[in-house]
């Protein structure tokens, strides 16, 4: 079986968020495969380790220095590489179109993506992907085994969670509490920057962004900060109802 | 036309589906119709045509139960049946799950989570967050028919008019479910949900136990009529359930007041609540990154404070 595990380069969650031209300035920023996508890559690890034949190939479309989100992913244990680079930013969408591609050329029968990566706040990805090949999808999954060619799991749902069966090929989407993403061992970094990472072109698979981005701005609500000391609950819990119910007239 | 899903729950129509009315409108691109998927659905219909100019109704024991692949086909089905211009569909975990499908099956392009809609020209315009809600994208798409998924929240709640609209049944051509849900864990309150409460009360690690967390966040959420709220943190150490948490990977809130009790204000977190429009903050460490986008707060012993709270509420 192959697996291919989706992976975005975002900005680590703890940097400031910087804008310039328009655009949220990556540059001099610290970058990381985003959390959600080591999920994905631990995910396919585990299966393998509990007993599936698998070869992991982990897949990126991005710029040049995606290729150390990748690398990362190789670290921690998958098998080689694709990076489709370009600088052109996709949205969920069109990018499905390339991964769609992907998977069908390398025959792969599970896919994993982030359930909602920190750079796009986007969810679309994994659900379009599996539109495109025909496939079924679990979202947001937060426990995962495979029985045979059956992935049996847990996946939260609008209210609640619920357990699912589904048959391979399928696309699942991770989240939070999946599983602990393991640190890349040196030997694990040391092997990794041996392993293959195939360069592809985005204009080979003639897709083009459906969204036009026309610009970002950061908007910071100016707030109060009408901040008071405790020591006297009473006094101060009678002050802070007072505003709530007169100045911000949130509560009755 | 302009196609909206109207989501409902427990035989009443969501709140979504107001808001969806409400963008629907601002777009003046005639006629607004609500799709209606479910089994059962005869009263949420004639909720739906108070709201909107015609109502179709999928009324079918097959859409008893919620699948992406199967509301996909059903609103893609009908968006090209009635040459829909735009499909809005509400920002739910559901309706950011199967709205890329019904995209890519039109071969539309998808708008998601907006918090804003314009149409300019024939050109649909656009705001949605990025970045963990930390950065707000404008964005446009210019196609014959554009899937928009709808922040909640985002859009005032439309008015029920007097009129009702006409409701008309489909018939659909359905695929199978291959997503076989075994078995389901629904966390009922009995409190309003949080994706619509107009007060949201939420607790960390900072009331210490769950036992605290009950008396004194949940005292609190029902002493003001508000949904009750959770860190992840508290999540993971199994004191209250997934459905309650609010973040990145837990639901997203825009309440009137969002009161947070013994939080001390991690990113994560901060994204699922810091568009609301008033933050409390309740906290025994001054310098916690909540009081930097907190309105008010108390800087103090939420075990003393809370309750001394709940007193002054009830004069």
């Amino acid at each position: 079986m192959r697996i291919l595990t989706l992976i975005r380069q975002v900005l680590d969650a703890e940097e400031s968020v910087r804008v310039r031209n328009g655009a949220v300035e990556l540059e001099g920023s610290k970058l990381v495969m985003d959390t959600m996508d080591e999920y994905g890559v631990e995910e396919a690890l585990r299966l393998r380790e509990s007993g599936a034949e698998a070869e992991i190939v982990a897949v990126a479309v991005g710029a040049a220095r995606a290729e150390e989100a990748l690398r990362t992913a190789l670290a921690m244990g998958a098998d080689r590489g694709i990076h489709v680079v370009t600088d052109v930013a996709l949205d969920a969408i069109a990018l499905s179109a390339v991964m769609a591609q992907i998977a069908k050329t390398e025959g792969a029968e599970l896919i994993f993506c982030g359930g909602q990566e920190a750079d796009w706040d986007s969810q679309a990805l994994g659900a379009a992907t599996a539109e495109r090949l025909g496939w079924p999808q679990a979202t947001w999954t937060s426990a995962l085994e495979l029985k045979d060619t059956t992935l049996v799991g847990k996946h939260e749902a609008d209210e609640g969670s619920e357990s699912f069966e589904v048959a391979l090929p399928a696309v699942v989407t991770t989240q939070q509490g999946l599983n602990e993403p393991r640190y890349p061992t040196l030997p694990n970094i040391m092997k990794s920057k041996k392993k293959e990472i195939r360069k592809e072109m985005l204009e080979a698979y003639g897709v083009a962004p459906k969204v036009k981005v026309n610009g970002v701005e950061i908007q910071v609500k100016e707030r109060l900060k009408k901040i008071l000391d405790g020591k006297d609950a009473a006094g101060a819990v009678a002050q802070l109802v007072k505003m709530l119910r007169e100045d911000a007239g949130v509560i009755a | 036309m302009i196609l909206f899903v109207a989501e409902h729950a427990n035989g009443k129509l969501s709140k979504s589906a107001y808001e969806l009315a409400t963008a629907a409108r601002g777009l003046n691109r005639g006629d607004v119709a609500a799709l209606v998927l479910g089994s059962g659905v005869a009263s949420v219909a004639a909720a739906a045509a108070l709201i909107a100019d015609q109502v179709l109704v999928a009324d079918s024991a097959d859409l008893a139960q919620y699948d992406a692949e199967v509301w996909s086909a059903a609103v893609a089905q009908i968006a090209t049946e009635g040459e829909a211009e735009v499909v809005l569909i509400a920002g739910s975990r559901s309706g950011r799950e199967y709205s890329p499908r019904v995209a890519v099956k039109l071969d539309a392009p998808l708008l998601e989570d907006v918090t804003s809609l314009k149409d300019e020209g024939g050109v649909l315009h656009a705001e949605h967050y990025t970045f963990l809600t930390r950065v707000t994208e404008r964005v446009e798409a210019k196609a014959a028919v554009v899937v928009v998924t709808v922040k909640a929240g985002a859009f005032a709640a439309a008015a029920p008019g007097t009129a009702a609209a006409e409701q008309f049944d489909v018939d659909l051509e359905l695929p199978k479910r291959r997503l076989n849900v075994t078995g389901s864990t629904k966390e009922k309150t009995g409190r309003i949900a949080l994706t619509e409460a107009d007060i949201v009360v939420s607790g960390g690690r900072g009331v210490g136990t769950p036992e605290g967390f009950v008396q004194l966040v949940e005292g609190l959420a029902d002493q003001l009529g508000a949904a009750v709220g959770a860190t992840r943190a508290v999540v993971d150490a199994g004191w209250r359930p997934y459905s309650e948490q609010v973040g990145q990977t837990g639901k997203t809130v825009q309440p009137k007041a969002y009161i947070a009790v013994g939080i001390s204000g991690a990113v994560q977190h901060l994204s699922g609540m810091n568009k609301s429009k008033c933050i409390v903050a309740i906290n025994k460490d001054g310098d916690a990154p909540i009081f930097k986008i907190a309105d008010y707060g108390i800087v103090g012993d939420v075990k003393e404070i809370v309750p001394a709270m709940i007193q002054e509420l009830r004069k």
